[in-house]
């Protein structure tokens, strides 16, 4: 069981049209493991984790997630997505619905549990994100850093096997970058299995367990984040590395 | 000596207002209005139009305008999820239906399926109300379909997305986030919608009308052929407005109140 792979992706394609994005993306991901995607923007690494749930459809390859083959017309989508959390840019709460509310209504209209149930592990996952008290509060009213936490509970209410975060720090304004990241972390410490894009290059380096480069829809290069970010091989990944360190 | 343009169009703003006030005074001092009012608002007749104005003529135009809303709404909804359907040919359906409603006059789609879906169906309309209601409906629909589409649309693609990758299927998504936020953006054009009903409810009549179906607008003919007055038509006039201007008001208001607070 220790070495199971939680995610396992083969030959991943994806095109938009003419626009080639995944040219044959080979990754697994094992139980326990937090995997650090970087590489510069338009590399394809926001669509391949959206390949990981298929909010993106692949063109072509696999990707068996808990054992069950996604690009399998005949698998059960919805049962899949409840055991992978997502965690988006732009937040996506539901802004017609309060914090407590937001965190609820999957555990009820998705996992069937009573009210009670529902919002007693909601207030429990509030109460670990450091947001019991805003428990009534409409997401209009947090700020970035508090509504992507609420995100990361809503997602951790469904009881997630792995957890994907597409750039969840980018839109925040930078005193509200640390809150977020330090809540990712506490997840990583307990063991949760994590696949993470990230520009947040301190991240990756203190708790990645493993750093995977991309660069124009292939993993240039993949390894513990010390041999990826200290001593990178491949020429694209120092020339990122360099770009991104010198500000 | 050059004016500046500040100035001018001060002078020009002040020359438009003045021909306005004065038009307006013309029109007060030439009309002639002891013989208006001998023609078009006796009190004697005012009182004469209650209380069936009341209780039988805007009674029927509301019915009527309810079912043809509610009817409109659950239609309107479901071509609108159609017309947003990754199926082509529900796409195309919803699309061709919208056109073709949204382009023939209420009068002619009034008669043609008031009296058609009788005779297509070999079928009597088991109520006076619906017959009127029905067609209304279908026409209302069209519009309706556009407005909440748009009003879909307008939540953002990310709602969708976070819904599904809880778990949720798409109508179970659709249902719970994406319409009640849908909802929250277009009940000002729905409302305008209904207050457009209520009006074109006046052409049912043309259907034909018993004593207990009659709306507001034959109401007020009928009350002009019986006085041989208009007095009767500018009651059911001002009956009208007394049930629009307080929805375009709440409108207004709806309106103010999302560009406040910014959404």
């Amino acid at each position: 069981m220790n070495t199971e792979a939680v995610v396992s992706i083969r030959n991943l394609n994806k095109s938009f049209g003419d626009n080639h994005v995944l040219r044959g993306i080979d990754l697994d991901v094992q139980r326990g493991e937090v995997v650090c995607i970087i590489g510069p923007s338009g590399s394809g690494k926001s669509t391949l984790l959206r390949c990981v749930n298929m909010l993106e459809t692949p063109t072509d390859g696999t990707v068996v997630v808990l054992g069950t083959d996604l690009t399998d017309l005949d698998s059960d989508l919805d049962a899949a997505r409840t055991k992978i959390g997502m965690v988006f840019q732009s937040f996506n709460l539901f802004s017609h619905m309060s914090v407590l509310d937001n965190v609820c209504v999957a555990q009820r209209k998705v996992l069937k549990r009573s009210k009670d149930e529902a919002e007693k592990i909601a207030l429990q996952l509030l109460q670990r994100v450091g947001l019991s008290e805003k428990a009534t509060a409409y997401p209009a009213q947090l700020s970035g850093g508090q509504q992507q936490r609420v995100a990361i509970a809503r997602a951790l209410a469904m009881n997630p096997q792995v957890m994907l975060f597409d750039e969840a720090t980018s839109a925040l304004d930078p005193e509200l970058v640390g809150e977020v990241l330090n809540v990712m972390r506490g997840l990583a410490e307990e063991g949760m299995t994590m696949l993470v894009v990230t520009h947040e290059m301190g991240f990756a380096a203190n708790v990645a367990s493993r750093v995977v480069f991309m660069d124009g829809g292939v993993i240039v290069e993949q390894g513990p984040p010390a041999q990826i970010i200290n001593s990178p091989q491949e020429e694209r990944t120092k020339a990122f590395l360099s770009s991104v360190q010198q500000h | 000596m050059a004016i500046s343009k500040r100035k001018r169009a001060q002078y020009i703003r002040f020359g438009v207002y003045a021909l306005s006030v004065a038009l307006v005074v013309a029109v007060v001092l030439l009309v002639d209005w002891s013989r208006l009012q001998g023609a078009m608002f006796r009190w004697d007749l005012v009182k004469k139009q209650f209380p069936g104005l009341i209780t039988t003529a805007a009674r029927n135009t509301i019915i009527f305008t309810i079912l043809g809303f509610a009817g409109g709404l659950a239609l309107g909804l479901f071509l609108a999820l159609l017309r947003l359907s990754r199926a082509r040919a529900y796409r195309w359906f919803a699309a061709t239906y919208i056109e073709i409603f949204r382009g023939i006059p209420l009068v002619v789609t009034l008669l043609i399926l008031g009296f058609g879906i009788p005779i297509a169906f070999k079928w009597q309309w088991p109520n006076p109300y619906l017959r009127g209601a029905v067609p209304l409906a279908l026409v209302a629909a069209a519009y309706m379909a556009e407005t909440i589409r748009a009003g879909i649309q307008a939540v953002p693609k990310g709602q969708m997305e976070a819904a599904r990758s809880l778990g949720m299927s798409y109508s179970r998504a659709m249902a719970t986030v994406i319409i009640p936020q849908a909802m929250r953006i277009i009940i000002p054009p729905l409302t305008n919608e209904f207050v457009l009903l209520i009006k074109d409810t006046s052409l049912i009549s043309i259907l034909g009308v018993t004593e207990g179906t009659i709306d507001l607008a034959r109401y007020g003919r009928n009350g002009v052929f019986d006085s041989a007055n208009s007095t009767p038509l500018i009651v059911a006039g001002l009956a009208y407005l007394v049930m629009t201007l307080p929805l375009t008001q709440l409108v207004a208001h709806m309106e103010r109140r999302q560009k406040a607070s910014g959404r």
